[in-house]
């Protein structure tokens, strides 16, 4: 078929029953991006986990001079003996999973504070040296399995003020984004099966509206393809459509949802540009399935001779 | 041409089958007037050549192509050497005399160079010169019905069918009508014609087959329409 007749004819159709389209192009937007986002958080928990997969997962506080908490005041600053002890446990539990220990002083765990908060000066300015705790950072195999070991043996032991779990932190961040993940995903799929719907009508529309136009194509012999294509067509460019718009709302969701999400957790794991496109890309096959497919299950039903 | 090989035609509503034990030939470059009553089963005649619907029994061979043995997706490879004219001219309301006959081009994509060279020639054989831009509905019936001769015969068919082409039209302009018909006749391709117009076969002294409830009740070379009606 000649491309611009294919145009006029596909222009045509969608233009003449432009509130169906209207309505389709809405759905299929708002879907795609409701589907994409489910898929934006799967990507962030997954980026989120490999993130601390390398990385240290429980750190454990020593006693300083200005601890407040009563263990330490009852037992005072950790000692250098006590320190070693704990040191050298940590390093014999490497049957149990530990994997890495290192001993971070006073003056690492300062300037590291210092460049965690260089933007807020003025908290930064008010904290000394000595009220940051020296502490021993452990690396896990499995932080999950193998954290209450770790803990149990040098937990309430005279220096140590407390162990943090960064993995208990870490759930949270999942155990939000995974239910979000799952409304909405929830929420797409009854929108797909709207937007499914949706395409199914308006195709049926389209081609009741251009029956006299298919009928003579089937007479003087327009192939099934030909007759078809054109409504094919108007499916697949509607939801093209609503996949652009679902695209910039996608890329809003990473910016200003996602990425602003990152200053409540103590790190920062960004989605790449490159996970952003792979998700819109998603969207966009998604969408064109969805479309196409529909459309073309409905003219076999209604564009029979 | 046209070849029908013992073909019954049976609905599954009706009790009497549309066409009953129909064997007939029509050779190339013949003009046959198809006649009788209606529910004679003239239509359902065109309809099997067409392959719009499948006979009971009996076989069907068009343009050489057995239709029994046509795959369905070769089915518009047929229709592209069948043309096709109507009582109700079936044009399109939305497109001038030009776009409607080179839209049976367009949808079996023949190239635009190609359409632009054909479709004025044959507009102006059935008579329309001048009137390429008008509308169908600022034509009369009878312009109308050669637009829609025009639509037909653009792709060259080996065949026209042509189902009471006049019905709609009086007769004075039907012998126009009938003129064009003619004179694609005389290029070769076979006109099957059905048709209630006893003053038009009897002037046209063509081969007539009469059916009579699904029946042939006569083939005649140069015949008339009949005594009885």
């Amino acid at each position: 078929m000649r491309g611009q007749f294919l145009f006029q004819e596909v222009w045509t159709g969608l233009r003449r029953n432009l509130t169906m389209t209207v309505a389709l192009v809405v759905v299929v937007a708002i879907s795609l991006s409701l589907l994409g986002t489910g898929f934006l958080f799967v990507k962030q928990v997954d980026n989120t986990r490999t993130y601390w997969q390398g990385r240290v997962q429980l750190s454990i506080y020593l006693c300083t001079a200005t601890s407040v908490s009563p263990q330490c005041k009852q037992n005072g600053p950790a000692t250098a003996t006590e320190r070693q002890q704990i040191y050298n446990d940590l390093l014999s539990l490497r049957s149990h999973g530990v994997q890495h220990v290192y001993y971070e002083s006073q003056a690492q765990a300062f300037a590291r504070f210092k460049q965690d908060f260089a933007q807020d000066k003025s908290f930064s300015s008010l904290v000394t040296q000595n009220e940051i705790p020296d502490s021993f950072q452990v690396k896990l195999a499995n932080a999950q399995a193998d954290y209450s070991v770790v803990a149990g043996t040098v937990q309430g032991r005279p220096g140590v003020d407390n162990i943090v779990n960064v993995q208990s932190i870490l759930s949270n961040f999942y155990k939000l984004l995974n239910g979000a993940r799952d409304a909405v995903i929830i929420t797409a799929i009854i929108l797909v099966i709207a937007a499914i719907l949706l395409v199914a009508n308006t195709i049926r529309l389209s081609a009741f509206n251009r029956r006299r136009e298919t009928s003579i194509m089937r007479l003087v012999g327009a192939s099934n393809f030909y007759v078809q294509l054109p409504f094919l067509l108007e499916g697949v460019i509607a939801g093209l459509i609503g996949w652009v718009i679902a695209a910039a709302l996608l890329v809003a969701v990473k910016t200003m949802g996602l990425d602003a999400l990152q200053q409540y957790f103590p790190y920062n794991v960004q989605l790449s540009l490159a996970d952003l496109i792979e998700v819109i890309v998603l969207a966009m096959v998604m969408g064109v399935l969805l479309c196409g497919v529909t459309s073309f299950l409905t003219l076999r039903r209604y564009l029979r001779a | 041409m046209i070849h029908f090989d013992n073909v019954t035609k049976a609905y599954p509503s009706q009790s009497r089958p549309a066409l009953e034990n129909v064997t007939i030939d029509v050779e190339k470059g013949e003009f046959v007037f198809l006649v009788g009553s209606s529910g004679a089963g003239k239509s359902t005649f065109l309809r099997l050549i067409l392959k719009e619907e499948k006979p009971t029994e009996g076989r069907i061979h068009v343009a050489g192509k057995d239709l029994a043995r046509l795959t369905n997706w070769k089915v518009p490879y047929l229709r592209r050497r069948i043309g096709c004219v109507f009582q109700d001219f079936r044009l399109l309301p939305n497109k001038n005399v030009y776009q409607n006959v080179a839209f049976a081009l367009q949808v079996i994509g023949k190239p635009r160079r190609f359409i632009r060279k054909v479709v004025p020639e044959v507009v102006d054989l059935v008579g329309l010169e001048g009137k390429h831009d008008r509308m169908p509905h600022e034509l009369s019936g009878g312009e109308q019905q050669r637009v829609a001769m025009a639509r037909a015969f653009v792709n060259r068919p080996m065949i026209l069918l042509a189902d009471e082409p006049t019905g709609n039209i009086d007769p004075a302009t039907s012998i126009g009508i009938m003129k064009v018909l003619d004179r694609i006749n005389r290029t070769g391709t076979t006109v099957v014609m059905a048709t209630h117009d006893a003053a038009i076969v009897d002037s046209m002294r063509k081969r007539v087959i009469e059916l009579e409830y699904g029946k042939i009740v006569r083939d005649q070379s140069r015949g008339v329409y009949g005594q009885a009606y």
